[in-house]
């Protein structure tokens, strides 16, 4: 399936209320995504790892108590600041088809390089869901992780999992549950800036909702990559509805 | 203090800074290259260029181009 029609498909989904609402699941290289994406939907997706494998996104659909969920795999990156395709095209999809929820494979062996992806994703959306996978490898190596710790730090669902043989696979399709149906209560855990650049967020924020209005985008994400000067994703918002303006003011701010 | 590609093998350090800027800096620092972590040299290519690093509990290999960027304190050898 084509990125394109994808995009079609998430929008579609917070728009009509009769189409299923779009799960999406991101993640580190190795840490089980696609393994989950299997045992959700029952699909056999080919898993492998090489740059430039998953570029396209895949779907597929799956049933929890008579809802259907569509859900999405995205390529496994370390970083939404897009350095390659893969990338790209994972924070593309996260930023403007805005999926219901998001869960986020974190592998247990090696979490704490994991939790630089999750709080990127906490800044674009909070409809966010942790799932820590390889536990029972984590344990092999004596790594024990806090799972309620984890949850209060980060102030959104955590769901421990071992994929491979099925575990937590129902905990975590209840959670997404919960969370599409906004019955879960968030408190992400928000990123503070220095004041500088929290002041020069202001200000952009101020201008990307002044021009056009309403768009459903995250705003203070889009400021924040503004800031930065990525040209990259500002070309890729000139190609949706209402955010060709923003795209245009975006690309002429004066370089950092 | 040092390049991290003059780290030898099995030799441990801290990294203090990293003197890449833009994409390159943030690459890295995704990857987990962030001041204050340690690294340990697992293994280099003969001749240098390419080298396998542990840290954060992960091996990750750079080119030298992209190693040069990172500066690193020692602080001794992996038993």
């Amino acid at each position: 399936m084509s990125n394109a029609s994808l995009f079609d498909l998430a929008e579609g989904s917070s728009r009509r209320t009769g189409s299923p609402p779009v799960v999406a699941l991101a993640g580190n290289p190795n840490t089980g995504k696609s393994t989950i994406f299997n045992l959700l939907t029952g699909l056999r997706q080919h898993t492998g790892n090489w740059p430039g494998k998953t570029v396209l996104v895949s779907s597929g659909s799956y049933y929890y108590q008579k809802q259907e969920y569509q859900l999405v795999d995205l390529p496994g990156t370390y970083s939404l600041l897009a350095n390659s395709p893969d990338e790209e095209s994972a924070s593309e999809f996260l930023c403007f088809a805005r999926p219901r929820a998001t869960v986020v494979v974190a592998d247990a062996t090696c979490l704490e390089r994991n939790l630089n992806l999750v709080l990127q994703v906490l800044e674009i959306t909070t409809s966010l869901i942790v799932c820590v996978n390889l536990l029972d490898e984590a344990k092999r190596k004596k790594i024990f992780i806090d799972i309620k710790g984890l949850e209060a730090e980060l102030g959104v669902p955590v769901i421990a999992a071992v994929a491979s043989r099925g575990k937590g696979i129902s905990q975590l399709k209840e959670a997404i549950k919960k969370m599409v149906e906004g019955k879960t209560c968030v408190q992400p855990r928000s990123i503070t800036y220095d004041p500088e650049v929290e002041k020069a967020l202001q200000q952009i924020e101020k201008q990307i909702a002044g021009k056009g209005g309403a768009f459903p985008v995250n705003c203070r994400w889009l400021a924040l990559r503004m800031l930065e000067g990525d040209a990259g994703l500002l070309k890729k918002a000139a190609e949706y509805k209402n955010l060709e303006e923003i795209s245009v003011w975006g690309q002429n701010l004066p370089k950092p | 203090m040092i390049k991290m590609t003059d780290l030898p093998v099995r030799a441990r350090g801290r990294i203090c800074c990293l003197a890449a800027e833009g994409t390159m800096r943030r690459r890295l620092m995704d990857l987990g290259f962030v001041p204050g972590t340690e690294v340990e040299t697992v293994r280099r290519r003969p001749g240098g260029g390419l080298a396998v690093y542990l840290l954060r509990g992960t091996m990750i290999a750079l080119r030298k181009g992209q190693s040069d960027y990172i500066y690193i304190e020692r602080s001794g050898y992996f038993e």
